[in-house]
């Protein structure tokens, strides 16, 4: 039974990424779970330098969901390749390291320093995140400004390059065409909605900054459908992500176009999911006569119903 | 290194209309666990609530013969999660993730142990008691809340030789008012020369005060702070406090893994 999935010159040996923002660096469950048994590790949003990011309370549940705006609270690249890039390589983890910037420069230079570090297996472009002032989404909600970034990178790196986009616009496939024009290996989507909760007895927003960003089970059908909508527009393998918390969701998404799939919200929930996905894949596998994952990857029967 | 566990629900508790007492059966938490570490527990497979929540280990069960066996969880019922807690049944499993976290540093004679609980701030401080008990520490539990009726355990302590002051908002038990005022009127009253560790753990604002007080005496104060999070792991980054740093600025540290269980002078209190 083969998992394994290629994203660009990268070969994964299953489709299971820890998403960027919910596993720390890796290391902090480096005793729990076994690194080297998952598809990937995206690591935690480096920029150039450390961030404080937003006051706490940062999170706040909502059916189905959670909305945060940790504001990207990181030790900055270089530290991150100091202190915990030699951990993860001593785990044998896949590393994906999501890379964000506030100007077009700051995501080359990150990069640069990336790709000359000894373990960085592939860089995930953070033009999506909706939580900071400067940067991130204001260059993932234009197709030029995402043009922009994914070639200057471009032109810094040979690792695999993913720009991770939002789902904060109209028309998401073009984002992922503009990204594909710009010489992007593949992209993965989506980061969380925007979103906003209030506390009716005080009439303040629950969490610091204000708004924040939905992920979990309440937005999976959403994004279930974007991925979708990408898979019709670009040859580029997707990377797909949005409230998966079992194998039939993480199959969902591959059917639905993904050749891999990152999980986040679910994972705190229950920090050993990783292992239950496994197996209910292979089970899945086993049922549908299946000897190759990636076959399945976009193979949406749209007459099923008809 | 931490454990997660189904674990079976053996106990429950109603103290009040508000507060419980849960039970689980989990041995390897129970061993591992120290005092002022927490789980990461949640009842059943909702979607709504989502995410476990954390609570400090409250007591240790042990067999007959002395092993460790399970847990107890001190919980105010406050929200949909807590809710569930008060409501749930023997024989439920609760997924429970621990022991998590930095624990307290339990000191030794001739210091003397002040516990400083709020409400369900009482939470950590039965296993901290227990321990610094058997270690032959003379320890006070400064414990204050709302009611009379919302002093719970206060035969479990005595049992342990714990003295106890009480305060109440209503004067309905104990002095009436907030508990940092008689852990400020005996503070000024002890000599320097005799040795005195505080442990705090209750609402921000008690927190806050019990610190500015311990400050003011020059005396060592460890809190157990409480924050919303997400994974109890370090994942999320969503229970940062500001702390000082060694550079001398202050940084957010995850309460998680740095606590939750902090040097209350180094905590910048907004």
């Amino acid at each position: 039974m083969d998992l394994s999935v290629h994203i660009g010159s990268l070969t994964l040996k299953n489709p299971l990424i820890a998403a960027s923002g919910c596993f720390g660096y890796g290391v902090e469950y480096a005793d729990l779970v076994d690194l080297s048994s998952l598809g990937g590790v995206a690591v935690k949003g480096l920029f150039l330098n450390e961030r404080e990011g937003h006051p706490a309370p940062r999170i706040v549940e909502t059916p189905a969901g959670m909305v945060n705006a940790i504001g990207l609270q990181g030790i900055g690249v270089r530290r991150f390749v100091e202190e915990k890039l030699p951990e993860l390589r001593a785990r044998r983890a896949t590393v994906i390291v999501n890379v964000c910037g506030t100007t077009v420069d700051e995501y080359a230079e990150v990069s640069r320093i990336l790709s000359d570090a000894e373990g960085v297996d592939a860089i995930e472009l953070n033009i999506s995140c909706p939580n900071i002032k400067e940067g991130g989404i204001q260059f993932g909600c234009s197709l030029a400004g995402t043009h922009d970034v994914v070639s200057a990178v471009r032109k810094v790196t040979r690792l695999p390059l993913i720009p991770k986009l939002t789902p904060n616009v109209t028309d998401v496939a073009s984002f992922a065409r503009a990204s594909e024009d710009a010489g992007a290996d593949a992209v993965s989507l989506v980061n969380t909605f925007l979103a906003m909760v209030l506390d009716v007895e005080t009439r303040r927003p629950k969490i610091s900054n204000g708004m924040g960003g939905l992920s979990g089970p309440a937005i999976r059908p959403i994004a279930v459908r974007m991925v979708y909508e990408c898979r019709q527009t670009v040859k580029i393998p997707i990377i797909g992500m949005g409230g998966i918390t079992d194998a039939r969701d993480a199959l969902e998404f591959m059917i639905a176009g993904a050749t891999a799939v990152q999980v986040g919200t679910a994972h705190f929930v229950d920090p050993l999911i990783w292992g239950k996905l496994l197996d209910g894949i292979r089970s899945y596998m086993e049922r549908h006569n299946i000897t190759r994952l990636a076959d399945i990857v976009g193979t949406v029967n749209d007459h099923a119903h008809s | 290194m931490p454990v997660d566990v189904a674990a079976e629900i053996i106990s429950n508790r109603a103290l009040s209309a508000d507060y419980n007492v849960l039970g689980l059966s989990a041995p390897a938490i129970a061993a591992a666990a120290r005092p002022g570490q927490f789980v990461m527990v949640k009842i059943g497979t909702t979607r709504d609530p989502l995410l476990r929540r954390p609570f400090s280990v409250f007591e240790i069960l042990r067999s007959s013969d002395g092993t460790p066996s399970g847990i107890t969880l001190l919980s105010k019922r406050i929200g949909p999660s807590t809710s569930l807690v008060y409501d749930a049944r023997p024989g439920q499993i609760a997924a429970c993730l621990g022991p998590l976290g930095r624990p307290f540093t339990v000191v030794d004679p001739p210091a003397e142990a002040w516990m400083v609980a709020g409400g369900v701030g009482l939470a950590p401080f039965a296993a901290l008691a227990e321990t610094l008990r058997a270690r032959g520490v003379k320890t006070t539990l400064f414990y204050g809340a709302r009611r009379g009726d919302e002093l719970f355990y206060l035969d479990f302590f005595r049992g342990l030789g714990v003295d106890l002051v009480l305060t109440t908002e209503d004067g309905s038990a104990g002095e009436r008012g907030r508990i940092v005022a008689p852990l400020d009127a005996r503070l000024a009253g002890r000599t320097a020369d005799l040795p005195v560790m505080i442990y705090a753990c209750g609402p921000e604002g008690m927190l806050a005060a019990t610190a500015k007080t311990a400050a003011k005496y020059s005396r060592p104060c460890q809190v157990s702070v409480e924050r919303i999070m997400g994974c109890g792991m370090g994942g999320c980054y969503s229970c940062v406090v500001p702390m000082r740093g060694d550079d001398g600025k202050f940084h957010h540290v995850r309460s998680c893994m740095a606590g939750p269980v902090l040097a209350a002078d180094q905590i910048r209190w907004d």
